[in-house]
């Protein structure tokens, strides 16, 4: 593979709207709130903007070309836009996207959009189209069946436990407390109350499940030459990687359990940032855990325990906000689900935590952060951020 | 002051000037219609399902055997040009029960809950398929039970993996 040499990068901006049921506005409406927070962050504007990431799966809301929302009051009139749909991936693809934008040296200031409407249509039915037409429609059980299925699996291989899982909605719900957008806020939540919500899907309960929100967030990726500029602390990207499975949902021996393309991806932007020791090299994580189970597996995978601790990983407190590596404070998918945002609020968060701007979720002296994206027939995204620029030249994409 | 105040105020101010009561909401419903050719290789599975009740893979020159059949091994990038009937008994690589209802596309009705849905690996196949399960309680399933299907009489069938009901556990 010849050398790359990219534009040293950062995230200097990140906006979010609040999660929930948003009926007071439109998709265009939701983008913009994102957007404004966003650019008033940095007192940026429209025309600092030289392109446009859009991310979002279309067949929540059933419009194939959101894209043209854009060129109206979000911005992009005249511009390039680039519409993604990676899955549940497609915020972190879009803030992937708009990070080789600007270090292929193309452009120096793009933005990245995510956004869903859950209540729009019907998230279960909707997800079907998700599944080969011959193959899989016929006999798909909508997302909850397939994580249940892939928990048992897990659970299988593991030996995890209800109660370790229902540990990670405890930890996600109160976390949610201290982030005023997120929209599952528990903050009296116990392992008991889980384990009594009612079973969606064996062995998933309704309180081991992300909620279907409504939302947008934003980030704005800028070259080296100007990100110091925009931001006293800028995030800079230090690695991304992308990688994908087969074809059909039944091809991969284990799914959660063993989930391959999160092990290549992580494994890739580990050796590209010289990440040794997930756990005492990252300050913060912030990963896309649709599932408690998804969680604790996604621990085994990451490296952040061996393979099959996932559960003790969550007992020995390793996670919490004041564990060892703090994951997903700001009370994370399960905590808020607006599918086309919520990879790139992984992003975002993680940034944000870098510039020590998360506000009262934040964890003190963040310098290396790490977010993921999951989706579709399992994809994986990984970016990881730091306070410190780059080494000049740094191969630090795959 | 109104020309100092952010875009993000200004959106601020207008939510909570707004009645979320009284927003409207413009209810629709798109009905597509599609024709999907299976193509020659699912064609001959499908055919040998309706027509013998046999379940057929493809292999490669590794040994990789895959259902549903395809063209081209992801793993080893080799062709699968070899036929080889698999199954027709299983094991559960996965499987849960679903409670939560859930209208099925195929139909547009909601299917009765709950119900068994699982991956099933065919004996001799490396791989699997999701499908429908015969149970009602976590009991009566588990990753590694054995399971056999139980096909529509001939004249039902159609060609398609609906043209197995269901997987019935066969190790109690």
């Amino acid at each position: 593979m010849s050398p790359i040499n990219p534009v040293r990068t950062a995230i200097v901006a990140a906006g979010q709207t609040d999660f929930g049921r948003r009926f007071d506005a439109s998709m265009a409406e939701l983008c913009r709130e994102a957007i404004d927070r966003c650019l008033e962050s940095r007192n940026l504007s429209f025309d600092d903007i030289d392109a446009v990431c859009a991310g979002n799966m279309e067949m929540f809301e059933g419009i194939y070309m959101v894209d043209q929302l854009f060129v109206g009051a979000l911005g992009a009139l005249g511009k390039p836009v680039y519409k993604l749909n990676t899955g549940g991936t497609v915020g972190a693809s879009t803030a992937l996207a708009a990070y080789h934008l600007v270090a292929s040296g193309r452009h120096k200031r793009v933005l990245g959009v995510g956004f869903q409407k859950q209540t729009e249509g019907s998230t279960q039915s909707a997800i079907t189209t998700v599944g080969d037409p011959v193959w899989e429609r016929a006999v798909m059980a909508g997302a909850i069946g397939n994580f249940a299925s892939m928990a048992s699996t897990y659970i299988s291989m593991s030996g995890v436990t209800q109660e370790q899982a229902a540990k990670v909605a405890v930890k996600a719900r109160k976390n949610a407390c201290l982030n005023p957008h997120a929209q599952l806020k528990m903050p009296d939540i116990t392992v008991e109350q889980v384990l009594e919500s009612p079973m969606l899907a064996y062995p998933i309960h309704q309180l081991d499940f992300c909620p279907a929100s409504d939302g947008a967030c934003a980030v704005v990726m800028a070259a080296e030459d100007v990100a110091a500029d925009l931001a006293d602390h800028p995030a800079w990207v230090h690695a991304v990687a992308t990688a994908h499975d087969q074809q059909y949902m039944g091809d991969q021996p284990a799914r959660l359990a063993v989930m391959r393309s999160l092990q290549a991806a992580s494994k890739k932007a580990y050796a590209l940032a010289g990440i040794d020791d997930p756990v005492q090299d990252f300050d913060v994580a912030e990963i896309y855990e649709p599932a408690t189970y998804a969680e604790l597996a996604w621990y085994e995978n990451l490296q952040f325990c061996e393979m099959g601790k996932g559960g003790e990983a969550i007992d020995s407190g390793l996670t919490l906000m004041d564990g060892e590596l703090p994951v997903n404070p700001s009370g994370g998918v399960l905590s808020a689900n607006a599918v086309g945002a919520t990879a790139m609020v992984r992003v975002a968060e993680a940034a944000l935590q870098v510039m020590g701007e998360a506000g009262e979720h934040q964890i003190d002296g963040v310098n290396r952060a790490l977010a993921t994206g999951y989706g579709g027939n399992a994809w994986t995204d990984v970016m990881i951020l730091s306070r410190e620029r780059p080494r000049p030249s740094a191969e630090v994409s795959r | 002051m109104s020309t100092q105040m952010t875009d993000s105020e200004r959106t601020r101010a207008a939510r909570e000037g707004f009645n979320r009561d009284q927003a409207i909401r413009i209810e629709q419903q798109i009905t597509l219609q599609y024709r999907f050719a299976a193509g020659r290789t699912a064609t001959r599975f499908f055919t040998a399902l309706r027509e013998e009740g046999r379940i057929l893979a493809t292999r490669d020159a590794e040994g990789n055997v895959m259902v549903p059949p395809r063209p081209v091994c992801g793993l080893s990038g080799l062709p699968m040009d070899e036929w080889v009937e698999v199954g027709p008994e299983g094991v559960l690589a996965g499987c849960t029960i679903v409670y939560v209802p859930f209208i099925d596309p195929m139909t547009g009705v909601q299917r009765p809950v709950p119900y068994g849905f699982g991956l099933v690996r065919f004996d001799g196949a490396d791989t699997s398929i999701y499908h429908l399960v015969n149970a009602t309680e976590p009991e009566q399933i588990g990753v590694g039970r054995r399971v056999s299907p139980v096909f529509k009489a001939p004249e039902e069938r159609t060609g398609s993996l609906a043209d197995i009901r269901h997987f019935e556990v066969i190790d109690r």
